[in-house]
């Protein structure tokens, strides 16, 4: 479990606060958050309903603009005083992030392969080259068997691989995961973040995952617990272990 | 990689089956719009079959379509002899109902001087009329061939020739027989009624009465000039060809053309809600897909091309299933279904122009999604 992890963070989440409404309605979903997380590192957001993970993983994601605080992501900082500093975010989403979903949202009308080179292509690849990246990462995952199947027709770990092969099409270093092995039996959630590890290792990437599944807590190198939107406690299990 | 064909291609049974039920009632569109037309010209065509530049009628009338005109028969010799009219000939007209092979048939029965103005316009099949009596030429949609027999009145006509798309403004096939015959047909009273009239002593009276004179213009007179001559005889109205036209268009089938085209104008308004709400159900179906798309980066112009380019494809496909459609069965129609080119082209435009609009509302609807809706259950 022990991963070797540098010095610089790749995200780094600065007093994060976000807040809903205002007055009577108003709702503090983050209250000064910051965490770090390093290149290799596999961590989790752990907590309650409404503690507020899922909207840190929305703010390291760029889908939601923060209230007040900075965040760096590999390097650049992209917010300062809960100020965007990019304006084309979905660009800086392509370059930078890899989104795993709960339920693989993968386009059903595309199969494998496609759903994999699209994001090559959106990025700005070729159709041959990308189509080419695409069966090299749906192999790398084992999973390029089934590379000209349709999502339908994939069952949920291979659908998961292939959601898993498209978040790395475009080399990201920073992968958000929703609730990644939610709709997976405990073997193959134990595969799926396997292989999470070995792309945050071989890639040195950096994985960030919002999870309630007990049977993968020890898959984690670090555990960020949060509560009425504030970092409860966290805790390094790769030390631990 | 074109989403929008990928997302058909995975759906293309569905698709198809959208686009057919557009298609249908794009072709019933079409067909109103054929239909509005087709009046129009079926009135016009009689009017313009026999090539004429004057209608000279009963005073105080705008015969023979549109109001009744009754005129003497000698009338012609004296339109013939004016100034700057090449040639002249009486005519009558009058709709009949028969039978025929066990069945009714209306028709509406053209009596003119088989030498003169006022005759078919062209022979498509068999001949001329050319015997004084009981010949007859009739229009193919009213079902007569060559050869056939028919009573009309007391006596039995031979159909000796055929023409094409010669129906008055109701739709009822034109035939033309000789102007003595149609002035019996029309005039003659039934045996019995005649021996009353004989018994009153009012049976003498001259049946050379006509609905109206048609006058050919020699190439370099003015219709007006020659109508306004004709006026100074009191008992007589002069109508130029154009404004015979217009008679027949703004008043004898003017309320049955507005209705037409009230049905047709409702119509467009039904497709065009049909393809708008088609388009938003189309897109709102993939709202999911679409965030995450916009999650994983997908630029705007990417979400934007592939609702618009399957609106389009809709749009099109539909509107050349409806086409087809109609262009294969419009002569089934019971009347007459004229599709100009310059209405296809109209309405395609229409078609256009909704599935624009259409997929405008998608793409808002699309454009609103927050990329956030792609995480979690």
């Amino acid at each position: 479990m022990a991963t070797a992890v540098s010095s610089t963070p790749l995200v780094r989440v600065d007093r994060i606060s976000k807040h809903f409404g205002e007055g009577e309605t108003r709702v503090d979903a983050l209250r000064e958050v910051s965490i770090d997380v390093y290149p290799g590192q596999v961590v989790a957001l752990l907590g309650p309903s409404g503690s507020g993970k899922t909207t840190l993983l929305n703010v390291i994601g760029c889908i939601l603009d923060p209230s007040s605080g900075s965040m760096e992501l590999d390097g650049e900082v992209v917010i300062e005083n809960g100020r965007w500093l990019r304006s084309n975010l979905r660009q800086l989403r392509l370059d930078k992030i890899g989104f795993i979903f709960q339920f693989h949202n993968l386009i059903p009308f595309l199969d494998a392969t496609d759903n994999v080179a699209l994001v090559l292509q959106l990025a700005g690849a070729d159709a041959a080259p990308a189509r080419r990246r695409a069966v090299e990462l749906l192999d790398y995952l084992e999973v390029g068997h089934r590379k000209s199947a349709m999502p339908a027709k994939l069952s949920g770990g291979e659908a998961q691989r292939v959601a898993i092969a498209r978040a790395l099409a475009n080399r990201p270093r920073i992968i958000l995961a929703d609730e990644p092995t939610a709709a997976l039996d405990s073997k193959r959630a134990g595969i799926v973040m396997d292989l999470l590890r070995k792309v945050a290792v071989e890639q040195e990437a950096a994985i960030i995952a919002v999870t309630h599944d007990e049977k993968i807590f020890d898959r984690f190198d670090h555990i960020f617990s949060l509560r009425d939107g504030r970092l409860d406690s966290e805790h390094d299990t790769s030390r631990a272990a | 990689m074109n989403l929008a064909y990928r997302d058909i291609r995975h759906n293309l049974f569905r698709f198809l089956l959208t686009c057919i039920g557009l298609g249908l009632l794009l072709g019933v569109v079409l067909a109103m719009i054929g239909i509005y037309r087709g009046l129009v010209v079926d009135a016009l065509t009689i009017a313009r079959a026999p090539a004429v530049d004057l209608w000279v009628v009963e005073a105080n009338t705008r015969g023979p379509f549109a109001e009744a005109s009754r005129i003497p028969g000698d009338i012609r010799e004296a339109i013939a002899r004016i100034a700057g009219v090449a040639s002249a000939g009486s005519i009558t007209y009058q709709t009949v109902e028969t039978e025929h092979r066990g069945g009714k048939l209306r028709l509406y029965v053209i009596g003119y001087e088989p030498t003169r103005p006022g005759g078919p316009p062209e022979i498509s099949e068999g001949r001329a009329i050319a015997r004084s009596h009981y010949e007859m030429v009739a229009d193919r949609s009213s079902g007569l061939v060559l050869g056939d027999r028919i009573g009309l009145g007391r006596n039995v006509f031979s159909v000796v020739g055929l023409t094409r798309h010669q129906v008055n403004s109701g739709g009822d096939p034109a035939v033309y027989i000789t102007l003595r015959d149609a002035q019996k047909l029309q005039f003659d009273l039934a045996p019995p009624a005649a021996r009353v009239q004989l018994a009153r002593g009012t049976g003498g009276a001259s049946r050379d009465t006509v609905n109206a004179v048609v006058a050919r213009l020699q190439p370099n007179s003015s219709p007006d000039a020659v109508a306004e001559t004709v006026r100074q005889w009191k008992h007589l109205a002069a109508i130029t060809q154009e404004a015979q036209e217009l008679i027949l268009t703004r008043s004898l089938v003017d309320r049955a053309r507005r209705q037409i085209g009230l049905f047709t104008s409702l119509l467009l308004v039904v497709s065009a809600v049909i393809i708008a709400l088609i388009i938003y159900t189309m897109t709102m179906e993939k709202l999911r897909q679409i965030a995450t798309l916009k999650l994983i980066g997908a630029p705007d112009r990417t979400i934007i091309g592939m609702i618009v380019q399957q609106a389009m494809a809709l749009g099109l496909i539909g509107f050349a299933i409806g086409a087809t459609l109609i262009v294969v069965i419009k002569d089934y129609f019971p009347r007459r279904v004229v599709l100009e080119p310059d209405n296809v082209i109209v309405l395609g435009l229409i078609v256009f122009t909704v599935c624009l609009v259409s997929s405008g509302l998608g793409v808002r609807a699309a454009l609103r999604v927050d990329p956030a809706t792609a995480l979690g259950g």
